[in-house]
């Protein structure tokens, strides 16, 4: 209860601040066009008209918070999945291009961090670069790498032949995947090699010296001190991973093609002036976004109880 | 062939030189800590030339680094006026707006354990979420030219900045403050002369980590729609007409812009945090 009141109640008030900010944007954003139709139409509207207008136009400048929700209803409920206009298949498209991506680019990323640990040359060379990496904007390459695998041909996760003869169709979601995933590797890449090094070598010379005494050997080091010690550095690094890899499946959707996903949702919004489709689909990559980084602040705090390394 | 013997050769050699160096008596050395790195890139650039000459890969697919370098030198007007459009005039209008709007707001709301307690958890949960998604919606309202990049660049770095300055300014223990008070020193001295000092540490954790996310979002801002000029602007053309060479200029210009970028915040950090444990080595 006493959380409850501590935390809670100032949030909700937060949250309640932002809605009546909202609400009153948009009706200050949106009026312009009420105001405008009306002249056109030569009617006068009084105040509560123009106030009901501007939270119900088609296409306004900042739709309102229930148009927002009542839009994620109708293009996730309301619609078959398989839709080209569900939220749902979209999402589906983007989440298992950046599932995709994290997995490898995580993978990756340990294995790289565990070779940097263990090797001085590989330390010295490639460390400088993984951390300077982190200050270059490397989502700009996005839309190249998507051309250039388009070029070679490399963007179905199985060939449209292999997927017939193993599932008797190719699942939406392998067309065009590489490309996203591969951006969504990279970004989620240099975070988790960071995070992991700093992880691996956090053990103190105590531990470091505790288990020379035993006659360990470098493996048995490692599995036995090094990779449970880095564990909280692991989940840090993979939160941002996930973000970084959801970002970057987004980005790379901007010049897909086909183009599909929750990127693409926002981009055919901006040519067509569908706003509410466009807050639709950043609600939806927001949910995807927290579900995800959520889910593994989970995972997080179950295995960090079951080490015995909770804070 | 000849090629691809040569950069295997110059492989070995660049290997077994950063092995040696580095497990020589002097790895401890500046020298030796600034040549291993530099080692390691000019041998990807080298493999990264001679396996493009070598297998022949046609340059709309990876063009080499010379190719690269000779674009580079040959359109530094057009890549110089990019950069002023993308980086000065978008991504350091929005970062020192959005930068200086959170600290006001975190010195704001940490008069009121209420709004902190409302507003923390909330701004952390924004900092999670793909703001970059916002870009569509601002580019609509400020139009296509810098405007609409600085809101991205503002919203994108707000959140981390405030997080972090929220943080910075609990960073005085009770003794600290407690002393501040027997000095007779108000709210505003002990801001100005404890709480915010003390704060810098953490908000330039903030400034570095927003220099980044000012430069990403001011590139991907002008993939919805920009003025005929802008780096991410020129990005999406080129690939469009396969002029590869101009798009990795336009990468490496950029790369080099957040690198001095954040090395520039840094660097003031250096002076500013003089006293901070992590700078004194």
């Amino acid at each position: 209860m006493l959380m409850m009141t501590r935390t809670l109640f100032p949030i909700l008030t937060v949250i309640a601040a932002i809605m009546l900010i909202w609400y009153a944007a948009s009706v200050g954003m949106n009026k312009k066009w009420t105001y405008d139709q009306a002249g056109r139409a030569g009617v006068e509207v009084s105040f509560t008209e123009m106030v009901a207008d501007t939270w119900a136009q088609e296409r306004p400048v900042l739709p309102a918070p229930h148009q927002v929700v009542a839009e994620l209803y109708r293009s996730t409920v309301q619609k078959n999945i398989t839709s080209k206009r569900s939220l749902v298949f979209h999402g589906w498209i983007t989440l298992s291009a950046t599932l995709l991506g994290f997995v490898f680019g995580t993978g990756m990323g340990i294995l790289l961090a565990v070779g940097i640990v263990h090797n001085r040359a590989m330390d010295m060379g490639v460390m400088p670069w993984a951390i300077a990496s982190q200050t270059i904007p490397i989502l700009a390459i996005a839309p190249m790498i998507v051309v250039v695998m388009s070029t070679v041909g490399a963007t179905d996760l199985l060939g449209k032949e292999t997927a017939t003869a193993l599932f008797g169709y190719q699942p939406a979601f392998m067309k065009g995947i590489l490309p996203k995933a591969v951006i969504a590797a990279y970004l989620s890449f240099f975070p988790v090699v960071v995070g992991m090094v700093k992880g691996l070598r956090s053990p103190d010379h105590m531990q470091l010296d505790l288990l020379k005494t035993y006659n360990a050997s470098k493996s048995r080091t490692f599995w036995s001190l090094r990779m449970p010690s880095s564990t909280p550095y692991l989940f840090t690094s993979l939160k941002i991973g996930m973000a970084a890899a959801l970002v970057g499946a987004i980005v790379s959707e901007l010049s897909a093609v086909p183009l599909r996903g929750l990127g693409a949702r926002m981009l055919t919004g901006s040519y067509y002036g569908q706003t509410i489709q466009i807050w639709a689909a950043l609600f939806a990559a927001a949910t995807m976004a927290a579900t995800l980084v959520a889910g593994i602040g989970w995972i997080e705090r179950r295995s960090l109880a079951k080490m015995g390394m909770t804070k | 062939m000849m090629w691809i013997i040569g950069v295997f050769i110059f492989w070995l050699l660049a290997y077994f030189l950063n092995v040696w160096l580095a497990n020589s008596a002097w790895h401890k050395t500046r020298i030796v800590k600034l040549a291993v790195p530099a080692i390691f890139g000019i041998t990807i650039l080298v493999v990264w030339e001679g396996l493009v000459r070598g297998l022949a890969v046609p340059a709309v697919i990876l063009p080499p680094p010379s190719m690269i370098g000779a674009r580079i030198m040959q359109s530094l007007p057009i890549l110089w006026g990019d950069l002023v459009q993308t980086f000065v005039k978008g991504a350091l209008s929005g970062y020192i707006i959005g930068c200086g709007a959170a600290v006001l707001t975190a010195i704001l709301i940490d008069r009121s354990p209420f709004l902190q307690r409302g507003l923390l958890p909330v701004g952390n949960f924004i900092a999670a979420l793909p703001i970059i998604g916002t870009a569509p919606i601002l580019v609509m309202w400020f139009g296509f030219d810098w405007h609409s990049k600085a809101a991205v660049v503002v919203v994108m770095v707000f959140f981390p900045m405030l997080v972090n300055t929220v943080q910075g300014l609990a960073a005085t223990d009770s003794m600290q403050r407690d002393l501040m008070r027997t000095y007779a020193g108000g709210y505003w001295n002990t801001l100005f002369k404890l709480r915010l000092p003390a704060a810098m540490p953490a908000i330039f954790n903030g400034l570095k980590i927003a220099t980044t996310l000012a430069l990403i979002g001011a590139i991907v801002a002008e993939f919805f729609g920009s003025p005929t000029r802008g780096m991410g602007f020129r990005i999406s053309v080129e690939v469009g007409r396969l002029g590869l060479d101009m798009v990795w200029a336009e990468i490496t210009v950029a790369a080099l812009a957040g690198s001095l970028f954040y090395g520039a915040i840094a660097m003031i950090e250096k002076g500013v945090t003089f006293w901070h444990p992590s700078q004194r080595g």
